[in-house]
């Protein structure tokens, strides 16, 4: 089998496994307890802290560790609009953002917030010029995603924090789920306030998330009824995890250069072996620049999506729809739509996502596959 | 751009190490070590030591970062980028543009200053102050001359086979190289003023190692290791090695309570921690005190208090923070990296069982008393001394990081 879902979650690593088993049989102690054996476990996780800080050029008192990606997103965008809203209640963001981050907006909609969702071009990115358009006084958060978890679109994130740096009663918060250990990230240049980041897509355990909350911004917290993580997350921290993602972020962040050619090589390969099946449509940007390059993602319109999964699980390789936390549904791609405006392509996505153990050869394999799939889904095709 | 134009620094010792006569060259000696300690990272940068002056030869690596690295050496008064070029009239006035241009701060009056420390160079240095000026005003014309008070001064040194040219000028630590004027033991507690004792002392030259007091079960063991964790901070001012001695104080301090003065406790408990320090300093061969002792601060920093309790020492109390007012104070404890550890809220056994009114007037006479009246006071302090811990920091070397420790290989 072939494991090519990697944006919806990835492999560990054997080193993160040791560490995790072995932290969680030794250091079982609560790390907030005042004994010794809570005091080790919470050194353990203030080393964790400081590695994560380290890797980002940041200060470890800036980072806060949560349960994963979506508690990360929730208590950035939540923790901001909830503390500012005596200064406005406006909020944008974009019409690609994970649910995470996208259905927390609209339900903060519902709370009585304004929010600007702002389009994006056919290859999935925002304009510079569009946000700075509909920013106003009133605009308390900006939340923008660095690499698009269907598409793999990468978001000018920079240019946005250059832009910004003028506002400064503004926030800006960059979901970096599926960035993290695939691209570079300059956190203080590029004038982030708030990053979210996850470590089970880098090999690591579920159940943790990390978020930058620049020193200075103070945020209100979404769980109460503890002073951990600065109170800013109360629950016992889970220790063992925590040390264990450290382990994995340092080595998907150490590798990831390296990583970067490999998957820019496969990337190219996969698609270039793509662009003859006609029936296939490509959503992922050629523009190296404008698109990750872990993912690649193609609609086969008229083709219903989960018919070709299983058909390539048959074969052997595992692929996806779209996003895990919203492939259950059977509506279109919102990401696809507000791309394509194509309801048949937004409904037909297939997503291929690296990681670093995969080479030419594996790829040449899943392209012969879909290859094989598509001629044998193809009298099955249904115009929609 | 204007940063990797440089390929050298200029460093410039304090006028206090150039009064210092004969020892000039010894400090001078002791600072290029410490520099070259603190540019260790930099694996390509050469501290050289030629014409009377120290240079660090940058090789490649931008001037910035090397900058931010000599900024925490001791006994560096300033520095300056530098630019080589060739001993040639047009070589230099290029040069000269150059430097000027990448000097990034206001600039609307400037004066050069040549030196010809190479005689046979065919323009003397009043000559050439005009041709190098007269070549950036040339390309500068909204610029004026100001020989007095210029904003920027563009420096020419013209040697034998190379002149070196400059005009920036960043400000150094100031004070003695480390260990240059001999040791002191710093009471090291836990708050937010003894850091910066121990960083003014060391600044001023002096050698440190750190006394903590703890006294488990009533103090705990984050406070013991919020102290190692400032102590690794001063450690990165050190030459590389700190050692921190804790004593345990917990059966003096509770005798102290039990003898029923209470509002002298704390004039008490300072008394018999200065008694310690001095036969660990006369162990270790240390000839001072440091403390983070502010005018009036608490209780037992008014002038009374520090009178009563500095008396039972004849070793010379330093007190670095004495005049300062606690924002200043709080400044330089951010600037140092220790404040965000001070802040931390452990009790240490400074704010143990503090009296509701301690006395700010100790009477001299009234607490020998009370010391002659607790049973084997001076044997609990001897027994102290001989039951104090001392852990040994160390700046670590690459090669050591290397090697693993169980715990590092979570990491």
């Amino acid at each position: 089998m072939l494991y090519f879902d990697h944006c919806a979650s990835t492999p560990p690593r054997e080193e993160v496994i040791q560490t995790l088993a072995e932290v969680m049989r030794i250091h079982y102690a609560n790390p907030s307890s005042i004994h010794q054996a809570g005091a080790d476990a919470g050194q353990l996780i203030e080393r964790s802290r400081g590695l994560i800080a380290k890797l980002f050029h940041t200060k470890p008192e800036e980072w806060i560790f949560t349960s994963g990606g979506t508690e990360s997103n929730n208590l950035a965008i939540r923790g901001v609009a909830k503390q500012f809203a005596g200064r406005g209640k406006h909020l944008i963001t974009t019409a690609v953002e994970h649910a995470s981050v996208y259905e927390t907006f609209q339900q903060l909609e519902r709370e009585g917030y304004s929010v600007t969702y702002l389009p994006v071009d056919e290859r999935g990115i925002v304009s510079v010029e569009t946000l700075k358009e509909a920013l106003t006084e009133q605009t308390i958060l900006v939340s923008i995603m660095h690499v698009n978890n269907e598409t793999g679109a990468i978001q000018p994130i920079a240019e946005i924090g250059q832009l910004l740096k003028l506002y400064p009663k503004t926030r800006f918060h960059v979901d970096a789920v599926q960035s993290i250990g695939k691209l570079p990230i300059d956190v203080t240049g590029w004038g982030i306030d708030l990053l979210s980041g996850s470590a089970h897509k880098v090999r690591g355990p579920k159940g943790v998330g990390i978020v930058y909350i620049r020193n200075g911004l103070a945020i209100a917290p979404l769980l109460t009824g503890g002073e951990q993580e600065s109170a800013l997350r109360a629950g016992t921290s889970n220790t063992p995890a925590i040390v264990a993602s450290a382990k994995a972020f340092r080595m998907a962040m150490e590798a990831a250069e390296n990583h970067n050619k490999q998957w820019s090589q496969l990337r190219n390969q996969l698609i270039d072996r793509l662009a003859p099946i006609s029936e296939l449509v490509l959503n992922s940007g050629k523009d190296e620049r404008g698109s990750a390059p872990h993912i690649v993602h193609f609609s086969y319109p008229g083709m219903k999506p989960e018919v070709i999964v299983h058909a390539l699980e048959k074969l052997g390789f595992i692929v996806s729809t779209k996003s895990a936390c919203s492939s259950k549904d059977d509506k279109p791609s919102r990401v696809i739509m507000a791309m394509t405006g194509d309801a048949r392509r937004a409904a037909s996505g297939i997503r291929i996502s690296f990681g670093d153990e995969h080479t030419a050869s594996d790829v040449d394999q899943l392209a012969d596959a879909i290859e094989r799939t598509v001629a044998e889904l193809k009298p099955m095709e249904r115009r929609i | 751009m204007s940063a990797a134009i440089y390929d050298m620094v200029l460093l410039r010792l304090g006028s206090e190490i150039t009064v210092k006569g004969k020892n000039r060259h010894r400090f001078e000696q002791v600072l290029a070590d410490h520099v070259r300690k603190a540019l260790r990272p930099f694996e390509r940068a050469d501290v050289q030591h030629t014409y009377g002056r120290l240079y660090v030869m940058l090789n490649d690596h931008p001037y910035e970062e090397v900058a931010d690295a000599l900024r925490d050496v001791f006994g560096l008064v300033s520095f300056s980028p530098v630019k080589r070029t060739e001993a040639d009239l047009d070589a230099i006035r290029h040069t000269a543009l150059e430097v000027f241009r990448a000097n990034k701060g206001p600039k609307s009056t400037f004066k050069v200053t040549v030196k010809r420390g190479w005689k046979q160079f065919p323009h003397d240095s009043m000559e050439m102050n005009h041709l190098v000026a007269s070549h950036v005003l040339r390309e500068s014309p909204e610029l004026k001359v100001d020989i007095r008070n210029p904003e920027v001064e563009l420096r020419v040194d013209i040697q034998q086979g190379a002149a070196y040219v400059y005009c920036d000028v960043d400000k150094g630590a100031g004070g003695f190289p480390y260990g240059a004027n001999g040791k002191g033991l710093l009471l090291l507690s836990g708050g937010i003023d003894s850091p910066v004792a121990g960083w003014l002392g060391m600044r001023k030259g002096l050698a440190l190692e750190a006394v903590h007091f703890h006294s488990y079960p009533f103090t705990s063991e984050q406070a013991k290791e919020k102290v190692v964790t400032l102590a690794k901070r001063l450690l990165h001012y050190t030459n590389g090695k700190f050692k921190l001695h804790l004593v345990p104080f917990t059966d003096i301090q509770t005798s102290f309570v039990q003898a029923g003065q209470e509002r002298l406790i704390i004039t008490l408990m300072r008394r018999a921690m200065l008694r310690i320090t001095e036969l660990i300093a006369e162990r270790e061969s240390a000839h001072a005190i440091v403390t983070g002792d502010s005018l009036g601060q608490v209780a037992s920093q008014t002038l009374g208090s520090m009178n009563v309790i500095g008396r039972v020492t004849s070793l010379p109390i330093l007190r670095p923070l004495v005049m300062m007012d606690k924002v200043d104070i709080i400044r330089i404890a951010e600037s140092i990296g220790t404040y965000e550890t001070s802040i931390l809220p452990y009790e240490d056994c400074c704010t143990l069982f503090v009296p509701k009114s301690p006395t700010t007037n100790p009477n001299l006479e009234s607490v020998e008393k009370t010391e002659a009246l607790i049973p084997n006071l001076d044997e609990m302090i001897k027994l102290a001394v001989k039951n104090t811990v001392t852990v040994v920091l160390r700046q670590e070397e690459p090669e050591k990081q290397a090697a693993e420790t169980a715990e590092d290989r979570w990491f």
